[in-house]
């Protein structure tokens, strides 16, 4: 087994070298070198272009689905390998999607056969773009109290309403989509819906945030039809497929908490601090609050690791999630009011060439949100108090 | 490996954990407390460790031991932590049998099997101010004829006053300050010249101050080598602290689950108490930081027993993540009380006092959380 694993690391590796260009191997400069796919993409360059090309041909946008879903059917063990190969040469993403992080799960657990075989295999080649149709407005992160409804009109539903916090709604080919089907039942009248955003009745509008970007939408349905098959799972139980859905999304929200890298955050600023005659930084107070940082990421790192052995082998509690969204989030603010702090004046800059177009700045302002979107911290600690440590109370 | 127990683990707990819970929970540490206990700990309770084979868990299978790593000792300090259990088993079997393991030779072929076989207590001395500072070693051995002389002193010798023998951290050469010219000595607890003095601390432990006034050893004592004494060092400051972070993280949980027990039963304002968002969030963060720092020191256990070079930063973020985690969970534990909690009779206090304990137990949260910032070279 261990030594198939070898032989799969260098047939990955030459692989890698024929396929990924330089130019995918460097940083990327600002949050458009990005690609998302979908009917309107445009390649920022030939390499990400080539790049894209290769891996989506391997199956490797996807590489733990099956084959017939349009991935390379990977063992966990062979993805973990090509992962690690992947950033062992700083290869850059070659799809970020929607498709792939949320429904692409979702529908690998709820779709019939055909849907997978036709949403899967667009999603992996990214050919359609998606967003997500789950907030409302006055609804937040009570998410279960939306209004969008869908009238019942024998081979179709005529949906009406208005969703909020779109990402990037007004690129998106396609939507998934949270509809009340059912205004009696609760938890048990939403169905989880499908539909092009070309659909007549859907329009879009740019929320513009204060890190000065809009990557979120509001989104409004104005008698759109929606065919009676478009959906997953059951009729009416949509819920279920959401709060599924809802575990890939915190996870991944999650993840942002640990970074990437392995640098810490005081080696990192070793340079713009500067350093004293001992060795240290310049500033012992912020020294300290980065040592602390420091220590609680290398902490949630081990348990980014622990969440994830327990959760492939169902050892997690199923709440463990909101743990990890909590945390992680937390986690993520602090460490770019640190990374403000450290960058000093320079990283104030908001429009300069040096400073990417203010990209910390804009990022530390993004990361408010963290602790927002996918459930408030404050909605975290209420489900892990009652679902884990099942104390008292409505 | 996987970040969770193994079967095999799993069912060390199974046993570990009944057995600690009914042979001493925390009224066994009460009724010692009570009678002034000058021993400090139940010989006949660490005759049953040796018997279960828990004393000998890091010891070697060819000498006696069971031959299993941190991540077992860890399940049994867990244990020990939770029912706040006395007993000389960190020091001995985690801490001495580390270093004696590493440095192997005559003087651990004699002492490993007789740890396994509970019938030694062995005492680390390495502290020589109230703060830990192991490099700073200032207490002097100078040859003499064919071995060493000792002089000096040290501070919070955990079971100084009952071990057979002591690790004593000395200086051979260099100055106070630096890792090299330090050399560890096994120093019989009877040796002439050698006097502890325990003193009773704030949670009913013992701890010795030792006085070493011209204590003469042979060569045959020193551990390792002489003037590296900081390689047979390491693996027991390693192991002292992976244990200690272990044993934090059964306090921390004793203590939670006591509190997560009571805010379900304590009614105020005609209300479970269990029911205010005010208490429930509080004990959904104190829930995440627990379970942070389990993984944490999962993790620095794992490394330790594989090796892996980096082990010596993990050991510090478990044992500075074990401590704030811990001590997030005693200080809540007396809030949620509420007057009950600042009582003797309750238990909460008594977690609160050994949380202190141990947090300083070979470097607090504020060392370990430093010594982050130096193994990343700030």
């Amino acid at each position: 087994m261990s030594e198939n694993l070898e032989a799969f690391r260098s047939e990955i590796r030459a692989w890698l070298e024929a396929n990924c260009p330089a130019e995918m191997r460097e940083p990327m400069k600002s949050e458009d070198d990005t690609y998302w796919g979908g009917r309107k993409a445009v390649f920022k360059s030939e390499a990400q272009k080539a790049w894209f090309e290769a891996c989506r041909d391997k199956g490797y946008t996807v590489p733990d689905w099956p084959k017939a879903y349009g991935g390379a059917g990977l063992s966990a063990a062979e993805t973990k390998v090509l992962r690690e190969e992947m950033a062992r040469i700083n290869a850059r993403s070659p799809l970020s999607s929607f498709g792939i992080w949320m429904l692409g799960p979702a529908l690998l657990q709820f779709g019939t056969e055909d849907q997978k075989v036709h949403y899967l295999n667009q999603i992996a080649r990214g050919e359609i773009r998606w967003c997500q149709g789950y907030s409302e407005p006055g609804s937040g992160s009570d998410l279960v109290s939306l209004q969008t409804f869908g009238e019942d009109k024998g081979d179709h539903w005529v949906v009406n309403g208005q969703k909020i916090w779109t990402s990037y709604a007004d690129k998106a080919d396609w939507i998934f989509c949270l509809v009340r089907t059912d205004k009696t039942n609760k938890y048990q009248g939403i169905t989880f819906m499908l539909f092009d955003m070309e659909s007549p009745g859907v329009s879009t509008k740019p929320i513009l945030l204060i890190s000065g970007n809009s990557p979120f939408c509001e989104t409004f349905f104005d008698n759109v039809k929606v065919p009676k098959d478009q959906f997953v799972g059951t009729v009416n139980r949509g819920w279920d497929v959401a709060k599924y859905l809802l575990g890939h999304e915190r996870e991944m929200i999650s993840a942002g908490g640990a970074g990437a890298d392995m640098v810490s955050a005081g080696a990192l600023y070793a340079k713009s601090l500067g350093k004293n005659a001992n060795g240290e930084l310049d500033d012992p107070i912020l020294r300290a609050k980065m040592a602390e940082f420091d220590v609680d990421v290398f902490a949630f790192r081990a348990m980014g690791e622990r969440f994830m052995d327990m959760w492939k082998t169902g050892r997690a509690h199923p709440a463990s999630s909101n743990m990890m969204k909590y945390s992680g989030t937390e986690l993520n603010k602090r460490r770019y009011e640190l990374v403000m702090s450290g960058s000093g004046s320079e990283g104030l800059e908001w429009e300069s060439d040096e400073s990417r177009n203010g990209a910390s700045a804009r990022t530390w302002l993004r990361t408010k949100a963290n602790s927002i979107e996918g459930g408030t911290s404050e909605v975290m600690l209420n489900v892990i108090s009652k679902r884990i440590l099942e104390l008292p109370g409505g | 490996m996987p970040l969770y127990h193994s079967e095999d683990q799993a069912m060390l707990k199974d046993s570990v954990a009944p057995f600690i819970a009914d042979a001493a929970p925390v009224s066994h540490l009460r009724k010692l407390r009570d009678s002034k206990d000058e021993t400090g700990f139940s010989r006949d309770l660490w005759k049953q460790f040796a018997e279960m084979g828990f004393s000998g868990v890091l010891v070697p299978e060819d000498k006696g031991g069971l031959g299993l790593g941190h991540a077992e000792a860890g399940i049994i300090l867990e244990e020990i932590g939770r029912n706040l259990t006395p007993s000389p088993f960190l020091a001995t079997s985690v801490a001495a049998a580390s270093a004696l393991k590493a440095a192997g030779g005559a003087v651990a072929d004699e002492w490993l099997p007789r740890i396994a076989a509970g019938d030694a207590i062995i005492a680390p001395a390495i502290d020589e101010s109230a703060r830990h500072r192991p490099e700073r070693t200032a207490l002097k051995a100078e040859r003499s004829g064919n071995g060493f002389k000792l002089s000096g002193t040290k501070t919070f010798v955990i079971s100084g006053h009952v071990a057979d023998m002591l690790l004593v951290a000395a200086r051979t050469a260099g100055a106070p300050g630096e890792t090299d010219g330090l050399t560890l000595f096994a120093v019989p607890r009877d040796a002439a010249g050698l006097t502890a003095d325990p003193r009773r601390l704030v949670d009913s432990s013992l701890a010795s101050k030792l006085t070493l006034d011209g204590v003469e050893v042979t060569a045959d004592a020193v551990i390792g080598e002489v003037d590296g004494g900081w390689s047979a060092m390491a693996p027991l400051l390693a192991a002292a602290r992976a244990g200690a972070s272990a044993e934090l993280l059964g306090v921390g949980q004793g203590a939670m689950d006591m509190t997560m027990t009571y805010l379900k039963q304590r009614k105020q304002f005609g209300q479970l108490i269990g029911e205010f968002q005010a208490l429930q969030h509080r004990a959904a963060h104190l829930y995440s930081e627990m379970e942070i720092a389990r993984a944490t020191v999962m993790k620095a256990q794992q490394l330790l027993d594989e090796g892996n070079e980096g082990a010596e930063l993990m050991v510090s973020v478990a044992k500075a993540k074990a401590g704030a985690a811990t001590n997030l969970a005693v200080r809540e534990g007396v809030q949620m009380h509420g007057g009950i909690g600042m009582t003797d009779e309750y238990d909460i206090g008594l977690y609160t006092k050994r949380d202190r304990a141990l947090a300083e137990f070979m470097g607090d949260v504020s060392y370990h959380t430093d010594r982050v910032a130096r193994l990343n070279g700030y």
